[in-house]
């Protein structure tokens, strides 16, 4: 009798301590973590915003102030102070020294190779073209898919890409596509990188899909945009 | 673990003082990569450029010397069932807290490793000396231990990132090396380039000891 009781309870000591020892661990790592996150939160978060501003700057060239905008149900133009949440999108309008309008920043994001993509890009009414691109976060294969990001061949692409309106005003004329490397023909074509066509393709689709959805809503909005910056300066 | 019970036969002569000798085996000796071939994953995938390796070299030390003072602290109360569970929670831990810091230090940095600083949790460098060292030895030792072999890593990794940025991209921390008509040999950058960089160096390494001991 007595055996049977002692294997137990040295067993059921000894899952005790094996919890212990997990939740012990489990708590103090969830400590640390917790401790961590909130140190770097403020870190992270102005490293974002500044990188988010810089890139603003970058794909809308001649841009010498910002303004940030959201547009409400009705579709109307509405401006935001620096900083400010609304609950549809932002994008944000660059003005040029003499105050004109020189483009306007859109982000935008969609599944890459490895993981989400997030990029910026310009675009500009009175060209009706995007002017610039930038990508903000994006986890793809090094070496590879991350070219996307550097290779000045491609890069070249997003400084004259043609996404003119359509005569009923509500689409596009011709849709972004991506094409096979050195199988670029007409300006609304993204010429892809060797090796990264899948990155490509992903940014290809992204600023497609995102450019139906903005271009006639801003084209649209051009005028009001430009007003908008005189009207604040007198 | 042929290199747990070398290390045993070492310590039993040299009693329980913490030694130099903890800290240069990692460095040269015992070297993770070029000697113990260990957590070749970042080794072939992120030395594509000097500054990646360099990085992603001191964040792996980071890692292994806060798990290594963890795990030895914590040693006598860890059961030895649950030992290799405790171990991965320690250490994914302090990935996700390096992660978070290299964020706030750079965006830029936490941008070009990417998905690799997650992918320290399974790097087997780590949890090899977790479980051969740390798990054995005092605080102080570990640490040593930690260091050495930390830096021996990012040494390996600054060793093969170096040789594949100059080849592969013609540039050494980012800055130009070639006049413009450079070819970049792209293999270099690709997969392919750092098994044949990592080949080289092990060649190098195994004529150097080889030359060591004939002599």
């Amino acid at each position: 009798m007595a055996e049977v009781t002692t294997i137990p309870n040295t067993e059921q000591g000894n899952s005790m301590k094996m919890l212990q020892a997990m939740v012990g661990i489990g708590i103090l790592c969830a400590l640390l973590i917790v401790l961590t996150y909130e140190g770097t939160l403020p870190a992270i978060e102005r490293n974002k915003a500044e990188a988010l501003e810089k890139a603003i700057f970058k794909v809308v060239p001649d841009m010498a102030t910002k303004r940030n905008f959201t547009l409400d149900e009705s579709g109307q133009l509405v401006p935001l102070a620096d900083g400010e949440e609304a609950d549809g999108k932002i994008f944000y309008a660059g003005y040029d020294e003499n105050g004109m309008l020189a483009g306007v920043a859109i982000e935008a994001s969609g599944q890459g190779f490895a993981d989400i993509l997030r990029i910026l890009y310009g675009y500009n009414p009175k060209r009706q073209t995007v002017v610039g691109f930038y990508v903000l976060e994006s986890k793809e294969t090094p070496g590879l898919g991350d070219k996307i990001e550097k290779d000045t061949a491609f890069l070249k692409n997003f400084k004259r890409l043609d996404v003119q309106i359509s005569k009923d005003g509500k689409s596009l004329e011709n849709e972004v596509t991506a094409v096979k490397h050195g199988e670029k023909e007409n300006p609304w074509e993204v010429d892809a990188i060797t090796g990264a066509t899948i990155s490509s393709r992903a940014i290809g689709d992204i600023l497609a899909s995102s450019t139906e959805e903005w271009v006639p809503l801003l084209f649209e909005q051009r005028e009001r945009l430009e007003d908008i910056k005189t009207e604040k300066e007198n | 673990m042929a290199e747990d019970t070398k290390n045993k036969g070492f310590f039993a002569s040299l009693n329980d003082s913490p030694s130099t000798d903890e800290f240069i085996k990692g460095l040269w000796r015992d070297n993770p990569v070029f000697v113990q071939v260990l957590g070749m994953c970042p080794v072939l995938a992120v030395s594509n450029t000097a500054v990646n390796a360099l990085a992603m070299g001191l964040a792996t030390t980071f890692v292994l010397l806060m798990s290594n003072v963890l795990v030895s602290s914590l040693r006598n109360f860890i059961p030895k069932q649950v030992r290799i569970a405790s171990y991965i929670l320690i250490i994914a831990t302090f990935v996700t807290m390096i992660d978070y810091i290299i964020a706030a230090i750079s965006i830029d940095l936490h941008k070009s490793l990417g998905a690799f600083i997650s992918l320290i949790v399974v790097n087997c460098l780590i949890l090899s000396r977790a479980e051969a060292f740390a798990s054995k030895n005092t605080i102080g030792r570990s640490i040593l231990d930690a260091l050495g072999m930390g830096l021996g890593f990012t040494f390996a990794l600054f060793c093969l990132g170096a040789v594949r940025e100059i080849l592969g991209n013609g540039s050494f921390f980012g800055m130009a090396m070639f006049p413009s008509n450079f070819q970049e040999w792209i293999v270099m950058i690709l997969p392919a380039g750092g098994f044949f960089t990592l080949a080289m160096w092990l060649l190098f390494f195994n004529m150097a000891k080889q030359r060591r001991e004939r002599a």
